[in-house]
């Protein structure tokens, strides 16, 4: 494989920019594999990955529908943090912190990783009560946490609504120096073409339309392109689950939901941190080209159209617009929506599944961006190893049936009642 | 934005309702003996599916009904809406 570098950028340069090597392959399916993995996003292409890289299996197939880096790994809102509660969760994704910071050299590839902090806004002495306790875990897990005051938050973000009589005052909030920001098509592309350069068969525009299951053990898939055997499957489609789950006839504590994100015009750099509304859904940052990226709440039903409606944009950004007036001068560039599998208790499921060879990873939520490469390195693991790691031995499947929830929210697919 | 057309008060904007969820699913009978399955199905587990869903919507800045309201999930046309004791 050709290693990137500004060597190989001069030297590209001067012949015209010819003879790039293709990034990764475009192979046809072969018959057979020890593993395939469905689904080319940031989660499937990581496992694949770590796949080869940890586990030396390279016989391994990428299934993918459409084209790699085109569902949500590329309709994120591209934070990263681990500020999270609960020991499960704020391991798991601290481990993926690790893999962050390390992630543009071991993968020979850009990925922008911009560590600048994110801020939880407080309005009510409770708030500041709660993000003092989760700070506090947080911190008992090694993780970076600080509990600003009001005057605090005004030295960080001064073009805040600081103002005396607004309906949510800022108390002041809870900030993770070290979470921040990636280039999230960057992330995709730089697995893909690592996994590729080890033997891993990226097969796009292949859509999975059944499995041969046989005794209860996984045998094999049926795609668009031919049959595939296989003993090992890994499913990775996020807001497809259910839809694949149903021709395995299983049912799965996970409904999908629609969610949208928008971006305004680029403007000069204002905000060099991620900052979050705390008294609805609504959080900002300042893209490298200068857009404020936006996001919010789930549309609130069940849907698949990867589109959404307008009032829920508008109820978004009316959040925005108390925490942030000056947007209100921007204009919108782009407005888009991606599909989410929403588990019941807003945690992620990475297990082994009642039939032999068939691995289960969903239930990321709205939150699966930031957990690429920890997903990655447990799935791999857990395919490769036929059990899963300690890092996600809570993340099961069974926890609903057997009450071990981890509720860090409380809140499950029903956000907007949170 | 949905239109959604309350079996009472007729076509109204998405913003008047709150929705409800799958109304396929059951809770288990009161007074009987309930398996864990059960409660695993009633409280957790949905299809999810991709097409026709039959959901409850709330009618909450309305006249504050539920009804029965069959979508689909892909397009979000709207088929059919119903009262709760009507069938679909």
């Amino acid at each position: 494989m050709q290693k990137y570098s500004v060597f190989s950028l001069i030297k590209n340069a001067l012949n015209g920019h010819k003879n790039w090597e293709v990034a990764w392959k475009d192979p046809t399916p072969k018959s057979q594999y020890d593993v395939v993995i469905i689904g080319g996003g940031g989660h499937g292409l990581a496992t694949a990955y770590y796949l080869a890289k940890e586990h030396n299996i390279t016989n391994v197939a990428i299934v993918e529908k459409g084209w790699i880096g085109g569902g949500n790994v590329g309709r994120n809102t591209t934070i990263i943090r681990s500020n999270y509660m609960y020991d499960v969760n704020a391991r798991f994704n601290e481990f993926g912190m690790n893999l962050w910071r390390n992630m543009s050299q071991e993968l020979n590839f850009n990925v922008m990783f911009s560590p600048r902090g994110i801020i939880n806004l407080a309005h009510s002495d409770v708030q500041m009560n709660a993000f003092s306790r989760r700070g506090n875990s947080m911190r008992l897990n090694g993780i970076d946490a600080v509990l600003l005051g009001r005057e605090e938050v005004k030295k960080i973000i001064p073009m805040a609504d600081f103002s005396e009589n607004v309906r949510f005052p800022i108390f002041g909030g809870l900030m993770q120096p070290s979470a921040g920001t990636a280039r999230h098509d960057a992330v995709a592309w730089g697995y893909a073409r690592q996994a590729d350069s080890m033997g891993v068969d990226i097969i796009q525009h292949c859509e999975v339309t059944g499995f041969d299951v046989v005794n209860g053990k996984i045998k094999g898939i049926k795609t668009s392109r031919g049959n595939i055997k296989t003993n090992k499957v890994g499913l990775c489609v996020a807001g497809s689950t259910s839809i694949l789950a149903e021709k395995l006839n299983m049912t799965l504590p996970i409904e999908t939901h629609l969610i949208q994100a928008c971006v305004s015009e680029p403007i000069k750099p204002v905000l060099d941190k991620v900052v979050t509304f705390g008294a609805g859904h609504f959080y900002c940052s300042q893209s490298d080209k200068g857009e404020m990226v936006m996001g919010g709440d789930l549309d609130g039903y069940n849907s698949y159209a990867q589109r959404g409606n307008l009032p829920t944009l508008q109820h978004v950004l009316t959040e925005g617009l108390a925490m942030f007036p000056f947007l209100s001068k921007l204009k919108m560039l782009r407005t888009w929506g991606g599909i989410m599998d929403m588990s019941m208790d807003g945690s992620p499921i990475i297990d082994k599944t009642h039939i032999e060879g068939l691995y289960l990873n969903c239930g990321w939520c709205y939150g699966g961006f930031k957990s690429t490469p920890a997903s990655g390195w447990t799935f791999a693991h857990t395919i490769a190893q036929d059990k899963v790691h300690e890092l996600n031995a809570e993340l099961s499947l069974n926890r609903f049936s057997t009450g071990h929830l981890l509720d860090e929210k409380g809140i499950g697919t029903k956000t907007w009642i949170g | 934005m949905l239109l959604i057309k309350c079996p009472y008060c007729g076509d109204r904007s998405q913003n008047e309702f709150a929705y409800g969820g799958d109304a396929t699913v059951k809770r288990p009978e009161l007074n009987k003996e309930v398996s864990d399955q059960d409660w695993d199905n009633f409280v957790y587990l949905r299809k999810s599916p991709r097409g026709k869903h039959l959901e409850l919507w709330h009618h909450i800045s309305g006249c504050r009904q539920w009804f029965k309201v069959q979508r689909d999930t892909s397009t979000h046309e709207i088929f059919k809406t119903a009262e709760m004791n009507e069938d679909i």
